[in-house]
C-alpha cells in the first residue's frame, strides 16, 4: 500500500466493492466528505468512482484505499492534521 | 527513453504518446492483449507505455525480453500520481478492467484527464463492470477469460485496424 502501509492503520472493510466502502461510509459515519478522485491523502492518491466519501471520527479519518488485485478496503487512521485539512476543504 | 517523456510538450511534430493501464493479471487475455496492443499503437507511431503492478511489469519483461512489444513499463501508483499531477499528460489512455478495481482505476483517469479514454472490460462479469463504468470513455467490452481472439477484434475495430474485405 506505498507509504499508508507504514502507517498505523486500522482495516474497517476489505476486499470490497467501491459502492460497499461508500455505503458503508454513508451509513456509519455522520462527518463526512466528498472528495474528488485522485484526492491526496497520506502521500497517496485516493482511487475510485465518484461520489468518493471520506469519514471523519475523533481524531481519526476513513478513506477508501483501492488495490488492483485485491478491490477497495476501508481504512482507518489517527491523524489530526489530515482531519483538519479535510475540514478545511469544505 | 524515461516514460517522463509522456509529459513532454508539443514542439514541432512531437509522436504522440499512450498510457495503458493494466490491472491485476490473473485474467489471462490481458496480457496478451497488452503486448498487442503496444507493438500496434508503436506501428502507427504512438509511443506506448505500459502501466502496471510489479507483476504486471514482470509478466511483460519475461514475455518479451528483447522489448519488441513493450517498449516502456512503468509502476501503476507512479503512473496515476503522475496522471494525478500533471507531470505525464498521455494523448491517449487505455484503461483495463476485468474486477471493480479496474473500474475504479478507470473513473480516477477520466477525472484528471482530458485525453481520450478507451475502457476495456473483460472477464466472467464484463457485461455487468461495463453498466459501472457511467463516465465518458470508450468501452470495449467482452467476456474474454482465456481467448483474446474476439477482443482483439473488437479493438481492432474500434482502433480502426480491423482488416478491409474489399
Amino acid at each position: 500500500m506505498g507509504c499508508i502501509e507504514e502507517l498505523k492503520y486500522e482495516t474497517i472493510l476489505s476486499h470490497a466493492s467501491f459502492k460497499e466502502v461508500r455505503e458503508y461510509v454513508k451509513e456509519h459515519f455522520k462527518e463526512r466528505y466528498e472528495v474528488d478522485p485522485g484526492f491526496k491523502i497520506f502521500d497517496s492518491y485516493i482511487i475510485g468512482i465518484p461520489p468518493i466519501l471520506v469519514g471523519i471520527e475523533g481524531d481519526a479519518v476513513v478513506f477508501p484505499y483501492t488495490k488492483p488485485c485485491h478491490g477497495t478496503f476501508l481504512l482507518r487512521i489517527e491523524c489530526s492534521d489530515e482531519v483538519d485539512r479535510l475540514r478545511k476543504k469544505r | 527513453m524515461d516514460p517522463a517523456d509522456l509529459s513532454q510538450e508539443g514542439s514541432g511534430a512531437r509522436k504522440k504518446t499512450a498510457l495503458l493501464l493494466l490491472g491485476c493479471p490473473e485474467v489471462p487475455v490481458q496480457m496478451g492483449i497488452a503486448l498487442y496492443l503496444a507493438n500496434r499503437l508503436e506501428k502507427d507511431g504512438v509511443s506506448a507505455v505500459v502501466a502496471g503492478n510489479p507483476s504486471v511489469i514482470q509478466l511483460i519483461r519475461v514475455s518479451d525480453p528483447d522489448q519488441h512489444y513493450v517498449k516502456r513499463v512503468m509502476n501503476l501508483e507512479k503512473a496515476m500520481a503522475d496522471l494525478i499531477e500533471g507531470r505525464m499528460r498521455p494523448d491517449l489512455t487505455v484503461s483495463f478492467a476485468h474486477n471493480d478495481a479496474g473500474i475504479s482505476y478507470a473513473a480516477t483517469v477520466r477525472h484528471v484527464s482530458a485525453s481520450p479514454l478507451y475502457l476495456i472490460v473483460f472477464g466472467r462479469e464484463a457485461e455487468a463492470l461495463a453498466g459501472l463504468a457511467e463516465f465518458e470513455c470508450e468501452k470495449i467490452v467482452e467476456r474474454a477469460v482465456h481467448n483474446p481472439a474476439q477482443l482483439k477484434k473488437k479493438i481492432d475495430k474500434v482502433f480502426g485496424w480491423a482488416a478491409s474485405k474489399s
